[in-house]
Parts: structure tokens; C-alpha cells; sequence
């Protein structure tokens, strides 16, 4: 690609955004970038209509929740690079993360950005139900070929049309100190009876064998997914999530049962806890494993402490279903219900989903794997390549309890439940019963 | 008799303004100001607090979703189903609604009475009253979420000032001040406190620097004792202050919200009416329904004191007029 159609005034407009020197870095980084990625670059284009991108003019807006500063430089230095591909220019309006994501409903009707951030999955699925995003078919045809089948459903709405494009995942798995295992001569787990000996073991050593935190209310969320997908199977915790199977039945009942042999190797006071305080039990050697994403190495920022911290997927319970699934939620981009430049939208997605994309993205925010096929690995550290293997071997990816359920049965019944359940674990019957009511009035059946 | 003293007083109102009154004849200019200056508030009342009172009231009867057009709303109707389900099958109701009676009987009972006994003794003219004065003050500047976030800095389990200091959170000791449904909205109210002791102690200090000295001196003279005196002379003649007080303390146990949002958004434990409201109509789970049979609910508790601070004082013009 030509330097002709570089606007250094785009980059400028979009770097008068940024206030950290870091985030001017990455715009800098990301002119460089072109040359870096060419090869990558090069086939993603090729797999772009030309006509598409020939069509394009104006500008396109694009509401984003990437407001941390890593991943907002991140951001900055895709959109640059779009702009410098196409001559489209970008108008990020960034808005705080979790107010993003509380003002969604009116965002969405009122007068919403052409392309904004989101996540996969049942969250995506009901906006597209209530026709708040338009469709995107035509920008699959030209992703399909370069990403796994497993991202393209996650995108797929209930009515068999594309309406989202992933550009990352994370998994969720066990992460722990391969200093200490190595030290006290741990071996990794991979079935329940060796993950309790081993708890059991690190409680005599004197180590909270499994830091666990919960007042935010959403960390359980993900000890009840991956305990449900590997007692019960991933089909089963699907359809439990989109309100089909009921909870008061003994298939979820044992899962709580289960989840109570781990409490006594919990951390003391998890539900006073956030999960940096967690990540900073693992940190300081006080605690030995514990299950979280892999955003947990945010809190390791010394490279020593990076290198030291591994991680293992959950240990299998049932054996019909081994270490089949797992937790690996999946941000991306939707198109609102009316945007303005639609065309200008498409293309945007069409390059959001390309390996360009994801190449410049985690160049700038090295904690999350690429969705498309052809993202390199050859800047991954050691946890991405580990990583992107385990998501790559998994039969089956769930998005997160909050991202596979109803929004409003996930925060008003679910998060004060599992606490619940926490708090009095001895009372399972009447917590699923309870679960159960709510989740007929919350879903109508 | 009441009801007489209130006929005179209004006969006797009547017949001091009736000679002006027939004096005055309003201009059609002071008219349309006249109008203007009552009518401007009163479309103002009327829609920023009648109407979505009255909004409120009538989408507790729907389970619409927040989505869609206005038009689409009667078809959501599901009549009283939203406060049965409130009452039967929503755990966190009861628990909410036992702490907002927890928070106005604590407030009310201890951290009401602490401040006015600080300014009891403040007001003495103790050495340095001043600094006791600044520093019991502090706290009332700072928004109730600082105070939380603050008191987050005491109390957390395993970085927490109170565990490092008397336990041993490094091996699994500690008490679990933020986490523990059974401590912690005790652990809460005690910041809580902190701050509202030092609003009613200005409040009431205020109020007391205005007594005339010399009722405490013929009290003393009459050989009462201090608690007597303040019981039986001060207290009374404080009573404007008085009600200001007690509907501070009433509106601050109602509106409680910020600082339990702040420690772990309202939960397990720290569950409040407001938390619930906010939970179910702002943020991604939209049930307007829901959320609005709720703030009615909040609506009619906080219409018991208010019914009751109206008649007392109804009562008291009646009576002084």
C-alpha cells in the first residue's frame, strides 16, 4: 500500500485523542506497523472486496468501550491503520467501560455510533432480536474463510444473520506460580481427585491452596460455568443459560454439591475480595491456583513475575465430557440499527475481522489471542501461545455466564445467588428452587 | 377544640386581610405575574416530580423492557404481578427492606443522639472546641461514596488497616468486615455515623448557640441538673432545629444508596431499596417494570415520615396561629 493514501491529518485528529505518550507511541508504532504485518496485511486485503473499499468515503463513527489506557492506544492504532488503508476516516467517541455498558439500552435507541464495541454471544443475540443492529452477512462471506467456525456462531443472531465481528478472546483457566509448583513439588491436575490432593496438600503446606474472590459479585459466575460445563457438558449449560432447562433439578444441584468440596481451600473473607486482591495472593506466593482470565497477568507487572505465571485448564470431572469446553469470552464490533455510513460501517467491520487488525490490536495489548485464523503469533508471549492453543483445542467455547444468559437475570439473580450460595452453601435445594421461580418470571417459561 | 382554635385563627386571619384585600384590585399585568410567578413552579412541580411520580406508578403495573416505542407500553400490562413477585419470590426485597429500617432506627437512635450530645458538649466552650469542632466536621464535606471508599482502606479483609492490625490476614486470620452478611452493614453504618454525627453536630450546634443563655441559668438557679435542664428547657426550645434534624436524619437513612454502590454495589448484605431500584431499570437488565414497583414501594415507605412531618407540623401552625 501506497503512502498516498496516508492522511497524516487523520492521524493527527485521532491523536489529538489520545493524552498519554503511550498512546501517541502506539499511533507512531502503527505507521510502522504497515511494513511489520505486510505479509499478513496483504492476505487479509486480498480477502476484502475491492469495490468495497473503493466506494468508501466520509467518515464512519465508532462508539467504544475501550477506555483503559492499554487497550484505548490499541484501539487508536487499528483505527489509524483502517484510515490509512481505506481513507476512511474513524471518530472514536470512548466512553468508560462499565458505563458503556449500563447505558447500552438507551445508547443503542437513541442516536448511537455506526459501529460500537460489544461482546458475543446472548448479549449480542438480544439486541439483534430487538432490531437495535443491522445485519451483516455480506461481511461474513468474506470473513468466513479466515475464522474458526466456532467464532462465526458466537456471532451468528437467533435468526441465522451475522450481526457481529470478534477481533479477540481470553480463556478462563487455572493460572498458578510454576516457581511454587516446582518448589513443592506440585504436579498439575488434570482430574478432580488430583485437584483436591493437591488442594488438600497446599493447605498442610501452609498456601491458600485456591484464591477465590467474590464481591464483585461476577467472579463465581465463572467457577459455576466451568463446573456445570464439565459435570453436565456444554450443550446442557447452554440451553441452561438461555432459560431452556430448569434449576431446580439434580443435574444442577450437583454442580453446587461439587462446588462445596471446594470451599475450605478457598481464601478467608472471599466475598469481602476483589479479584486484584486475588491476583495479588497469587502474586505474593500466599495462594496457590486460582481461576480467573487471563487479564490476571494485569496485575503481574514485574517481567520476572510475567514469566513465572502459568496456567492449566480445569481439571475434568466427567469423564463423557474431559476438558472439552471452557470460558472464552469474545469482544468485538456490532453495527447500530441506522447507521449513517453503512458502507463506510461494513468496511470497517470487514477490517476489524481481518488478522491486520488483530495483529495491530494485540501488538499494542498483549493479553488476548486473536480471533481470525491468520493472526500472528510470532509477537505472542509464552501465555498468548499457550492460550491460543487452549482455545484452539477446545471442543466447545462458552462466553461467560453475564454473556450467555439474560443481562437482567445474570446481575439481579444470578450474581446475588451464587453469593448466596456462598454464604450458606449447606442449603442448595431451596437456592435452586429460588433460582428456578425467578427464572420463569424473568423469562416467561 | 383544635378545630376551633383553627376556625378562629382563620376568621381572625380573614378579618385582618379582608380591608386590604378590598383595597387591592389587581391589575391584569400584576395578574399575568401573579400568574406567571405561581404557575412557572407549579408546572415545574408538576412535571419534574407529579408526573413521573405518577409515571413511576402506572410501569409498575408493566414488565416493559425499556426497548421500543412509547406506544408499545399498555401492551406490556401485567397488573399487580410485578409486587407479588417482589414479595414471594425476589430474596434480596425483604433483606432491602429491613435495612433501610435498620439504617433510619440507627441513624435515629444512635448517630442522630451522638451528634447533638458532641454539640452538647462542644457547645461549652471547651478548650480548643474549635479543632474538636474541624475535625467532627471533616467528614461531612466528603461525599458519601469517599466515605466508603475510605473506610474500604479500614476494613478490607486482607489489605485493611483493622486486620493488619489486630489479625493475621496473611494466614487466613481476619475478620471479614465487607464480606460477612452478618457484620457487614454494621461495619457500614458505623461510617455511615461518622459522617452523619458530624452534620447534626453543625446542625445542632447552630441551633443551641441560639438559646437564650438565660433560661440555662434560671434552670441552674432553680437547682436542675444538666440532663433535667437540656430535657426540659433546652430541648424544647430548640424545636425548629429540632424538626430540621429529624428530617435530615430521615432523608439520609432514605436515600442511603452511594456508599454500599461503592463497596460491592448493594450486595449480599448491603442490599438497600435504592440498590434495587438501580439494578433492575439502569444498567443492561432493563426491567422498567420491576424497577418501578420497587421505587413504589420506596415511595410509600418514605410517605410515612413524611405524612407524620406534615401533620406535626399542620398540627403546630394550627395551634400557634
Amino acid at each position: 500500500m501506497s503512502d498516498e493514501g496516508f492522511s497524516s491529518a487523520d492521524l493527527e485528529e485521532l491523536a489529538s485523542r489520545q493524552i498519554s505518550r503511550r498512546g501517541m507511541l502506539a499511533l507512531v508504532g502503527a505507521g510502522g506497523a504497515a511494513a511489520a504485518f505486510g505479509l499478513t496485511a496483504g492476505r487479509a486485503r486480498g480477502a476484502v472486496p475491492t469495490s468495497l473499499l473503493e466506494q468508501l468515503a466520509g467518515t464512519v463513527t465508532f462508539g467504544s468501550n475501550y477506555s483503559d489506557p492499554v487497550p484505548k492506544a490499541a484501539i487508536a492504532a487499528v483505527m489509524a491503520n483502517f484510515t490509512k488503508k481505506s481513507g476512511t476516516k474513524v471518530k472514536v467517541n470512548t466512553v468508560d467501560h462499565n458505563t458503556f455498558q449500563e447505558q447500552i439500552n438507551s445508547y443503542l435507541q437513541g442516536k448511537p455510533d455506526d459501529v460500537f464495541t460489544w461482546f458475543a454471544g446472548y448479549r449480542m443475540q438480544f439486541f439483534a432480536q430487538k432490531g437495535l443492529a443491522t445485519p451483516i452477512d455480506d461481511v461474513w462471506k468474506a470473513l468466513t474463510p479466515q475464522m474458526p467456525p466456532a467464532m462465526k456462531a458466537a456471532s451468528t443472531g437467533l435468526d441465522g444473520h451475522q450481526y457481529f465481528v470478534p477481533i479477540y478472546n481470553y480463556p478462563w483457566a487455572v493460572f498458578y506460580r510454576k516457581s511454587i509448583f516446582s518448589k513443592n513439588g506440585y504436579t498439575v491436575p488434570k482430574t478432580w481427585d488430583q485437584f483436591i490432593a493437591l488442594a488438600k496438600k497446599m493447605k498442610t503446606d501452609g498456601i491458600t491452596p485456591i484464591a477465590f474472590t467474590d464481591k464483585d459479585g461476577w467472579p463465581a459466575m465463572g467457577t459455576f460455568d466451568i463446573l456445570n460445563m464439565r459435570i453436565n457438558g456444554y450443550q446442557f449449560h447452554k440451553n441452561l443459560m438461555a432459560g431452556i432447562e430448569s434449576w431446580n433439578t439434580p443435574k444442577v444441584k450437583a454442580v453446587f454439591n461439587q462446588w462445596k468440596e471446594l470451599l475450605p481451600y478457598y481464601s478467608a473473607g472471599a466475598l469481602g475480595l476483589t479479584w486484584q486482591e486475588g491476583a495479588q495472593q497469587v502474586l505474593n506466593k500466599q495462594a496457590g491456583m486460582y481461576l480467573l482470565g487471563s487479564f490476571v497477568a494485569q496485575q503481574f507487572t514485574k517481567p520476572e513475575d510475567v514469566a513465572d505465571l502459568d496456567f492449566f485448564p480445569y481439571p475434568s470431572i466427567n469423564p463423557k465430557w474431559g476438558q472439552d469446553s471452557l470460558d472464552a469470552p469474545i469482544d468485538g464490533f456490532m453495527i447500530s440499527k441506522k447507521p449513517k455510513n453503512l458502507a463506510g460501517a461494513k468496511a470497517l467491520m470487514t477490517y476489524l475481522g481481518s488478522a491486520a487488525a488483530a495483529n495491530t490490536y494485540l501488538k499494542n495489548d498483549p493479553s488476548d489471542v486473536g480471533a481470525n485464523k491468520h493472526t500472528s503469533t510470532a509477537h505472542y508471549n509464552a501465555l498468548q501461545k499457550k492460550s491460543a492453543k487452549l482455545i484452539a483445542s477446545a471442543k466447545h467455547i462458552a462466553q461467560y455466564m453475564d454473556r450467555d444468559t439474560r443481562p437482567d437475570f445474570a446481575s439481579t439473580v444470578m450474581i446475588p445467588s451464587l453469593q448466596q450460595f456462598l454464604n450458606s452453601p449447606d442449603d442448595v435445594n431451596s437456592l435452586v428452587s429460588s433460582i428456578q421461580k425467578q427464572k420463569v418470571a424473568i423469562f416467561g417459561k | 377544640m383544635r378545630k376551633v382554635a383553627a376556625e378562629t385563627a382563620v376568621a381572625g386571619r380573614a378579618d385582618g386581610a379582608r380591608p386590604r384585600h378590598r383595597a387591592v384590585r389587581l391589575s391584569l399585568r400584576d395578574r399575568v405575574t401573579v400568574g406567571v410567578m405561581v404557575g412557572v413552579p407549579l408546572l415545574v412541580v408538576a412535571g419534574l416530580i407529579w408526573l413521573p411520580t405518577a409515571l413511576s406508578i402506572g410501569l409498575s403495573f408493566t414488565n416493559w423492557d425499556g426497548i421500543g416505542a412509547l406506544g408499545h407500553i399498555p401492551s406490556t400490562w401485567v397488573g399487580g404481578l410485578n409486587y407479588h413477585q417482589i414479595a414471594t419470590i425476589y430474596p434480596p426485597f425483604w433483606p432491602a427492606l429491613r435495612h433501610n429500617l435498620y439504617w433510619l432506627a440507627f441513624l435515629t437512635l444512635v448517630a442522630t443522639p451522638f451528634g447533638m450530645f458532641l454539640a452538647y458538649l462542644l457547645d461549652k466552650d471547651l478548650r480548643g472546641t474549635r479543632i474538636y469542632q474541624s475535625v467532627f466536621f471533616l467528614p461531612v464535606v466528603l461525599s458519601l461514596a469517599i466515605v466508603g471508599f475510605i473506610w474500604q482502606l479500614i476494613y478490607s479483609p486482607t489489605q485493611g488497616l483493622l486486620n493488619n492490625l489486630f489479625e493475621d490476614p496473611q494466614h487466613n486470620h481476619l475478620i471479614d468486615f465487607l464480606g460477612n452478611p452478618k457484620i457487614n452493614l454494621w461495619a457500614i453504618l458505623v461510617a455511615v455515623g461518622w459522617r452523619h454525627a458530624g452534620y447534626i453536630m453543625v446542625l445542632y450546634l447552630a441551633g443551641l448557640k441560639s438559646v437564650d443563655p438565660s433560661l440555662r441559668e434560671a434552670a441552674a438557679i432553680d437547682g436542675a441538673s444538666e440532663w433535667h435542664a437540656f430535657r426540659t428547657v433546652v430541648f424544647p426550645a430548640m424545636k425548629p432545629i429540632n424538626i430540621v434534624v429529624a428530617v435530615v436524619t430521615v432523608i439520609e437513612a432514605l436515600r442511603a444508596f452511594d456508599i454500599v454502590y461503592i463497596i460491592n454495589n448493594g450486595r449480599n448484605g448491603l442490599e438497600l431499596l435504592s440498590v434495587l431500584v438501580t439494578d433492575n431499570i439502569i444498567g443492561e437488565a432493563s426491567r422498567v417494570g420491576y424497577g418501578s414497583a420497587i421505587a413504589v414501594i420506596l415511595l410509600t415507605v418514605s410517605l410515612v415520615p413524611i405524612s407524620i412531618f406534615l401533620w406535626t407540623r399542620f398540627r403546630a401552625e394550627e395551634a400557634s396561629a
